[in-house]
């Protein structure tokens, strides 16, 4: 199990909050001890996490196009499957947002989480270890097992600490994410029958025959597109959201939405170069009815978190219009949409939760002139809006704009459309901005609610560093990708251009 | 340096006020504030003397914002006479408006707040006029457009003012969306987005084409069009106008700085900026003066129906824009350019003034109530007058260099276009007059219609806002006369540098000075005819207006209503989206997309309870059932290998 640098760090990061896990279960004492000791537990361990990932940071060669930090260990050796780890300018970066989001999602919930405390650190601990492992796998298996058990925890955390309709929304989420997923396990099992392997470095040199691409695209496209969500396999997001506890939707929104897209540029694109080419049409299409419907489904909204959800499945339909113009502009665009709309929009969830933890209300009529009494509470809420609405200047802009740029390469509509969410995004965000925080109070308890506490300071402190700095100096990140994307751009042209070529060597 | 020093002191005086303004409490914000504006309001017009003495154009290089396969996006601050004359004229109205606005909001419980926006506002427009490559100027263009909407919304205790300030945003972004894709589409045709870059490919692309609407355009044209649909949405062009006159809702001196001094020109400078590219798009520029001069003819119109002080100006920043626009089409950039900076003086003057009314009448915006305060508010009076005659072209104040070189190039422009904005300009030229004397009459003179309480209290403005008021008068009067020269004069060609361009064939800047005379007297015939009649109708014989009212009702009901632009988005836009927003959520979404899972989820539950009789306990049945499984699998199996 040793790389090049003679460390396993890439596993270190994955399993070792799981360790922290092992030490919650043995907290012995009364209920108070366990809750205290297991908060602390869990916010040492993913702090340690998150030093251990900025190595990753500081020591990753944005130079390479390729994975580094490899590891491998025999595993399977008879069915050429082995535990595979290693990240490239990609995933690199993915693995910070989990490490990140992560300890704020556990300070998020110091005070909002009273029950079942132990247990619900364990999940947290537990899910991160699935989703940094999901990003770091690089053997499909490995990577299928990751993806798929990232979904206990998280359907734990729903279905427990979650609102009055949890369980629905728990079941709900559960089930269509699983549906997906048993396509995209036949999916592997054909990919490993043709290849021989499930490395992934192997199969994305694989040339899969074209009618094999298809309906491989599609099996991968069932599992991804309930991930993303994309418009019409969209409506479990929602529920999932309003019914999740506080930090079940930072990180659902944060880094669990970003699976789906995660796959299509690891598995679909490089892998299935002429179907992606192929079906881009219906992705652009779905992509931008998303833009447009679920900004106005957004709109319409009466629930805080209703509104935040649908707004995210906008967001990223721009994610999935970059990703398949299959140029650099908007594949980077893409990749840095994901980025920022997982600080910003995991930000926003935390805005509503400041606010719930106070009322215990996410209807945004329960609201109204928050601006005179929590003036700190208006300015981020102000700061984290125009970054969703894509401000320059903020995190949101850039992928937006690359996005915007890409498109247009490809299609004037499909930039004008897929850019619509500019609009309809200021309309929906600053609609809800003047119900909350513009006014004059008018409910009683709202007139002695208290401005942000040093806790909430500290949460929010990192999203606000990030969401400038993001969007001010965005080359420290687009640094790390801009090679693996440049050379993932360069594998499908050339793909296409040998199946063009091939074709013709047919017909003549 | 001292250019750079120019653009981020309003920053730091933001950052202080906003961020320690509660701590350090309201004066030291304030001072914070107003002295980052001191500073840039002495470097920038510093640089632009500077500048015109040595001629040397520079750039200031502050760092990489994006680097993303070809695109290339720099952080820096363009030095060149364009950029420079913006940032000197926006530092030092922007200055005084700081200083007008210690005494202006001295009653308000969040001053900190207000002067953050305010140098906040100045940082980002200063940002757009210096930006070297498209991105930086959208990030100022955007910038702008965030804090119109924070200080229109500054009272956000007042419905009308939020819904004001989101109107503003949300009109801006219908337009900037175009402008992001025209933006877009210069990186495809130029592989680049920087001015520099792009400017010098322009003559390569002339031939490039692309398709759109089922046939090919010139690519230069697509992009001109684009480009100027995000103009007209920041400067307020017939069509995405509806925002400005209610942006009226902030507090008045950000009507004037952002309303009517700066920000509202940002289009215009970008035509100019862009001079190099639009000059090869003769449809798009077409375009631009059609545009232009209906808008010009359309305000003034709608401004010669108005009560409330605040919007007749509104009104009439939106027809001057239109000017500016016309004159940018026919390719006169150089005279567009002119008329922002000078009109910048005078209506940044008569925004200041007419809040120094507001402020002597208690808050009262409606003319009907005022009259006869000429004798309380004398100083207000006579700079309210100077206002007007600049605006109005009268010779020698400002807009009458400015404005009769816009109306004699739409002449001189020689082609249809031309002529109709020649009519529109001319014809605007009057009602301008006649709204703008009507303004003052109604204030000023005849008799008060104020009730006494009010009148009792009507006292003029303290000095901090009367000395704002009178070095914008000097401004007003003189800026023309100072700076007709280099602007559009002989000197012009040298004072520009190339930094506005003009194709070999256009020779309007050649022959404006060389126009025939019945041309040039046309707008100050047009003024006095204006004023003249705004006399008659409000001194002479005051009971006039109110029979007109009545005889024409329709005409006047459609003026009063601004020709019900807002009823009309409303019944297209507003309600449907509502509407439509409401159905796709309850209909689309929860009936009918979540319906499939939903019904698959009960016709699961229904044939498990359906299977669940076909377990009847018989081992037979069960044998029986699971040999004709393997039989049908090796079937699949054989037939499909």
């Amino acid at each position: 199990m040793m790389n090049a640098a003679g460390f396993p760090l890439l596993s270190l990061i994955t399993w070792l909050p799981l360790v922290g896990g092992a030490v919650i279960l043995s907290i012995r004492g009364d209920e108070e001890t366990v809750a205290v000791n297991a908060r602390w537990t869990a916010l040492w361990t993913s702090l340690i996490v998150l030093a251990l990932s900025l190595v990753l940071w500081v020591k990753f060669d944005p130079r390479e196009a390729g994975f580094q930090f490899n590891e491998s260990l025999a595993w399977l050796p008879h069915y050429r499957i082995a535990y595979k780890m290693g990240v490239d300018g990609i995933s690199v970066l993915f693995v910070l947002l989990s490490t990140v989001l992560t300890p704020i999602c556990i300070l998020a919930s110091w005070d909002a989480i009273q029950t079942k405390v132990r247990e619900y650190m364990l999940s947290f601990l537990i899910l991160e270890t699935m989703m940094v492992g999901m990003f770091c796998a690089t053997d499909f298996v490995v990577f299928y097992m990751f993806f798929e058990a990232v979904l206990i925890p998280m359907y734990l955390i729903i279905g427990i600490w979650g609102g009055p309709r949890r369980v629905y929304a728990a079941v709900k989420f559960f089930l269509f994410t699983l549906t997906g997923s048993v396509l995209m396990l036949l999916a592997l099992i054909a990919m490993w029958l043709q290849a021989g392997t499930t490395d992934i470095a192997v199969l994305m040199e694989t040339r899969f025959p074209v009618g094999m691409q298809t309906w491989l695209f599609f099996a991968l496209f069932a599992s991804f597109a309930v991930k993303v969500p994309m418009w019409p396999f969209h409506t479990w997001l929602p529920d999932a959201h309003v019914e999740a506890p506080t930090a079940g939707s930072v990180i659902l929104a944060g880094v669990l939405l970003k699976m789906g897209a995660y796959g299509f540029i690891r598995f679909s694109i490089p892998m299935l170069p002429d179907a992606a080419q192929h079906y881009a049409p219906v992705i652009w299409t779905l992509s931008v009815v998303a833009v447009v419907y679920t900004s106005l489904v957004a709109f319409a909204q009466e629930d805080m978190k209703k509104l935040i959800a649908y707004s995210s499945v906008a967001h990223m339909g721009v994610v999935t219009i970059g990703l398949f113009t299959f140029n650099e502009q908007g594949i980077q665009g893409a990749l840095y949409q994901m980025l920022a709309h997982g600080v910003v929009s995991g930000a926003l969830f935390l805005i509503v939760g400041v606010v719930y933890d106070r009322i215990h209300s996410r209807e945004i009529a329960r609201y109204g002139g928050l601006a005179d009494r929590m003036p700190a509470y208006a300015l981020l809420f102000m700061l984290f809006t125009m970054a969703s609405v894509g401000l320059p200047g903020t995190a949101g802009f850039v992928g937006e704009f690359l996005v915007i740029v890409g498109a247009l390469q490809v299609n004037f509509w499909l930039a004008l459309l897929g850019g619509l969410g500019m609009i309809l995004g200021a309309v929906y965000m600053l609609y809800l901005y003047r119900r909350v925080v513009f006014g004059t109070i008018t409910k009683d308890d709202l007139k002695h609610i208290l401005d942000l506490s040093p806790r909430e300071w500290a949460v929010f402190a990192p999203l606000i560093v990030l969401t400038l700095w993001m969007g001010i100096y965005p080359s420290s990140f687009t640094g790390f990708f801009d090679e693996s994307v440049a050379a993932l751009v360069k594998h499908h042209h050339a793909a296409i251009a040998s199946t063009v070529k091939l074709a013709q060597g047919m017909t003549h | 340096m001292v250019y750079a020093i120019a653009v981020f002191a309003p920053l730091v005086g933001a950052l202080i006020s906003g961020l320690l303004g509660k701590a350090i409490g309201d004066r030291a914000a304030m001072g914070a504030s107003v002295l980052g504006m001191l500073i840039a309001a002495i470097c920038g017009p510093y640089a632009f003397f500077a500048l015109v003495q040595d001629g040397h154009s520079s750039t200031v290089d502050l760092g990489t914002w994006m680097e993303v396969g070809k695109l290339h996006v720099s952080w820096s601050l363009r030095y060149d006479p364009l950029s420079a004359a913006m940032v000197g004229m926006v530092s030092f109205v922007s200055m005084l408006i700081h200083v007008y606005s210690i005494g202006y909001m001295s009653h308000d419980a969040t001053r900190w707040r207000f002067f953050a926006y305010l140098s906040l506002f100045t940082f980002a427009m200063l940002m757009l006029v210096t930006a070297d490559n498209l991105a930086q100027l959208f990030f100022g263009w955007e910038g702008v457009g965030l804090c119109s909407y924070l200080l229109i919304g500054y009272w956000y205790e007042k419905p009308s003012a939020c819904a004001a300030a989101i109107k503003a945003f949300v009109v801006n972004r219908v337009a900037d969306l175009p402008f992001a894709v025209g933006l877009a589409l210069i990186f495809m045709v130029f592989g680049s987005i920087e001015f520099s870059t792009v400017f010098a490919n322009v003559s390569k692309h002339t031939a490039d084409s692309y398709h759109l609407f089922g046939r090919d355009f010139p690519a230069l044209e697509a992009i001109g069009f684009l480009l100027f649909i995000g103009a007209m949405g920041k400067s307020a062009q017939l069509g995405l106008h509806v925002w400005l006159p209610d942006a009226m809702e902030g507090p008045t001196p950000v009507s004037a700085l952002i309303h009517a001094a700066t920000m509202v020109t940002a289009g215009v400078f970008l035509m100019a900026r862009m001079s190099p590219l639009m000059e090869f798009a003769p449809c798009a520029t077409a375009f631009v003066t059609i545009v232009g001069a209906s808008t010009a003819l359309f305000a003034a119109t709608v401004g010669c129906c108005q009560n409330d002080i605040k919007r007749v100006i509104a009104y009439s920043t939106c027809s001057q824009l239109g000017y500016m626009f016309v004159a940018a089409g026919v390719g006169a950039y150089q005279a567009s350019v002119f008329h922002l900076i000078t009109h910048a003086f005078f209506k940044a003057l008569l925004f200041l003034a007419a809040g120094s009314v507001i402020h002597a009448m208690s808050d009262e915006q409606d003319m009907r109530k005022m009259g006869g305060l000429a004798k309380f508010i004398p100083v207000t009076c006579a700079v309210m007058w100077i206002g007007n005659l600049a605006l109005a072209g009268i010779p020698p104040l400002a807009g009458s260099y400015s404005k009769d070189a816009i109306i004699t190039a739409a002449y001189l422009a020689h082609s249809n276009v031309g002529s109709y904005a020649f009519a529109c300009t001319v014809l605007a030229a009057f009602l301008t007059a006649f709204y703008s004397w009507r303004l003052l009459f109604m204030t000023f003179h005849g008799k008060s219609r104020a009730d006494h309480h009010v009148m009792e209290h009507v006292h003029e403005s303290p000095l901090v806002m009367l000395v704002p008021l009178l070095v914008l008068s000097v401004g007003a009067i003189f800026a023309g006369m100072a700076l007709n020269g280099w602007f559009i004069g002989h000197e012009q060609e040298h004072f520009w540098h190339g930094a506005i361009f003009n194709n070999p064939h256009n020779e309007i800047m050649h022959h404006i000075e060389h126009a025939p005379l019945s041309v040039e007297l046309a707008p100050l015939i047009a003024g006095v005819l204006g004023i003249a009649l705004a006399w008659f109708m409000y001194i002479s014989r005051p009971e006039l207006p109110a029979i007109f009212a009545k005889e024409h009702g329709g005409i006047y009901r459609f003026l009063l209503n601004k020709w019900y632009f807002d009823e009309l988005y409303d019944r297209i836009f507003v309600r449907p989206m509502t509407r439509i927003a409401r159905f796709a959520w309850k209909i689309g979404d929860a009936t009918i997309v979540d319906g499939v899972p939903n019904g698959l989820a009960a016709i699961a539950a229904g044939s498990a309870r359906q299977a669940v009789k076909l377990q009847t306990g018989s081992l037979a049945a069960y044998a029986f059932t699971m040999l004709i499984g393997v039989v049908v699998l090796v079937g699949v199996f054989i037939l499909f290998r």
